[in-house]
């Protein structure tokens, strides 16, 4: 009786992990970060979680069946982009508004690309960034957290009909005699104000009516959570935020009154969202190490640029598409040396000459790449 | 006799579908996506150049025994340059507000690829009749074109149609359908929407048409 052998090449070893496993347990990590938005802001946010996921999942749908894209909804990737969309919007922005950025994240972001794991953009960013372009007024009107009778009823702005203004929601606001608090974020609070909120406050949330998303000390622990069971690459967070720390230490040092602290910069916005959940996109993201880190410290740094030094509040959404755009020439400039190929052992340099039929036999010899811009494949 | 006018009718329907300028050959992309912020913006800027594109193509037609081949892009150039020079000036005296509204686009019809086109792949090769018939339709197409664009940006961003309020005082207009990445959004929409028409055309027939061919 003989072992039955198997001829085949590596890998020889696979964890049972697919991309259904992945992303569910990136869906269940999300649970307890939408549970405590809705615990803020009521049935407007169930609300919207409900018929942005929605819009995502139609649209997923649709377009596989059109055919030539790769996934489903099985395998809950469309549930990640809709849940993370409806979280990065205000809570009371209007349901139909909502719907078209679910649709356009996934027809726009991901099936135009070819589906699952082929698009060039975080789908959930390239919608939001849609409705921000479209609906710039609806988009940067936040209601405050935790107003009475959040469960009973919604906020106006979420009912208004489809393709209709959204109503104004000061009015609303103020009957709930709330005083001292205005409907700004505190990003733009800080901006346009010069408001810096507590440390605490923004940690937790929790902190009176706060019109912010769900606490950065959660997403931080659904994060490590996913980092510990290796479901994210810890360096594109710890990239991300550590360079937005850094660069925000050193604006604060040099002019601490136009610039705000660097606990401010890390807690206050979705930077906490998108280093951990956005920026780590398996499809928009670098592999390589080095990339990942790259990657990372180019969101951070261009977030607290263009919070700083633009007319925007906010600037993690494009931070991340930048980089998303960046990636595979970040990818590309930061291949790995493969064993034994070190700086030490002399790699035998190719050279492309051009020899086009136009160059003559004399001059094509003067023509060489310049040395040093790209490594050559040396495993070809 | 019908023979002629079956062909007469063919070269007309070429500028409108099988080689239509912004859909097929894709070409006069600056005025497609800059200019079509609102229907009325669409038309009259087709209605002009449609009527430098006939106006050209016949003069080049006539000429084309006349004009020196080495400097024949530089005469086309010039003769659609005479009548850009007229749709200005009738335009600025029909209306000044649609004159500000299309701005230099109205000059810059001279470097239309569709005219200059149309005068060097066509109208330079054939007698005066079928170069202005075939003019005419890459003209009206590509009015149509633009049309298809000003009409689904002007309503979704304005909520009007020819400046007539469509969806009363409350509608939400999207601002990003009368920005520029909204003009590539339609455009990109409407050529998905064509391809997706032109195969399901050549599905249902068991042998594609003799003639069909992509530009």
């Amino acid at each position: 009786m003989s072992a039955r052998i198997e001829l085949r090449t590596a890998p020889h070893v696979k964890s049972p992990r697919t991309v259904e496993t992945i992303m569910r347990t990136v869906v269940l990590s999300l649970l307890p970060i939408c549970l405590f938005f809705i615990y803020q802001y009521g049935i407007s946010a169930a609300a919207s979680i409900l018929v942005v996921t929605g819009a995502c999942l139609v649209a997923e749908r649709a377009s596989t069946r059109a055919g030539g894209q790769s996934g489903d909804i099985g395998d809950w990737s469309a549930t990640i982009t809709g849940l993370l969309l409806a979280l990065s919007l205000p809570p009371g922005f209007p349901l139909w508004m909502g719907a078209i950025a679910g649709l356009v994240a996934i027809f726009l972001g991901k099936s135009i690309f070819g589906g699952l794991g082929r698009n060039v953009f975080n789908p959930a960013l390239v919608g939001r960034a849609f409705v921000q372009a479209a609906f710039p007024t609806a988009i940067a009107s936040y209601t405050p957290s935790f107003l009475p009778g959040r469960f009973g009823e919604f906020i106006p702005s979420s009912l208004a009909l489809p393709f209709m203004q959204p109503p104004a929601t000061d009015a609303w606001v103020k009957a709930m005699q709330i005083d001292a608090i205005a409907s700004a974020t505190p990003l733009s609070q800080f901006k346009f104000e010069g408001v810096v909120a507590g440390f605490d406050q923004l940690l937790t949330s929790l902190g009176g009516h706060l019109a912010v998303g769900p606490s950065p000390l959660l997403i931080l622990a659904c994060g490590l959570f996913l980092a510990y069971r290796r479901y994210l690459d810890w360096r594109i967070p710890v990239a991300v935020l550590g360079s937005a720390v850094v660069l925000g230490w050193a604006l604060h040092a040099f002019d601490p009154v136009r610039f705000a602290d660097p606990g401010f910069v890390l807690l206050s916005g979705g930077l906490m969202l998108g280093a951990i959940y956005m920026a780590t996109d398996m499809a928009t993201s670098p592999v390589t190490p080095k990339g990942a880190l790259l990657y990372g410290a180019l969101i951070g740094v261009l977030t607290v640029v263009i919070r700083d030094f633009s007319g925007l509040p906010e600037g993690v959404m494009y931070a991340i598409l930048i980089a998303n755009a960046a990636a595979p020439l970040i990818e590309r400039v930061t291949q790995p040396t493969p064993f034994g190929r070190g700086p030490s052992s002399k790699v035998r340099r190719a050279t492309y000459p051009l020899t086009p039929s136009y160059i003559s036999r004399e001059e094509h010899h003067a023509v060489v790449p310049e040395k040093g811009s790209f490594k050559p494949k040396v495993n070809q | 006799m019908s023979l002629d006018k079956a062909k007469n009718l063919d070269e007309f329907m070429e500028g409108i579908w099988r080689q239509n300028p912004v859909f097929v050959m894709a070409l006069g992309m600056c005025p497609t996506l800059a200019v079509t912020v609102s229907a009325i913006n669409a038309l009259s800027m087709g209605v002009a150049t449609t009527f430098v594109l006939v106006c050209s193509c016949l003069l080049v037609s006539l000429l084309r025994k006349v004009v020196p081949k080495e400097v024949r892009i530089a005469t086309y150039i010039v003769i659609i340059a005479t009548f850009v020079t007229v749709v200005d000036y009738a335009i600025q005296a029909i209306s000044l507000t649609l004159y500000e509204a299309l701005g230099a686009f109205i000059q810059l019809i001279v470097v239309n690829c569709v005219i200059l086109g149309r005068a060097e792949a066509h109208s330079s090769k054939v007698p005066p009749l079928p170069a202005m018939i075939n003019a005419a339709g890459m003209g009206v197409g590509f009015t149509i074109g633009l049309l298809a664009l000003g009409t689904v940006r002007e309503i979704f961003g304005n909520g009007t149609l020819f400046g007539i309020s469509l969806f009363g005082e409350s509608f939400q207009p999207w601002v990003i359908m009368v920005l520029p990445p909204g003009g590539f959004f339609v455009l990109g929409g409407w050529l998905m929407f064509f391809a997706w028409w032109a195969k399901r055309k050549e599905g249902s027939k068991a042998v594609p048409a003799e003639g069909h061919q992509h530009a």
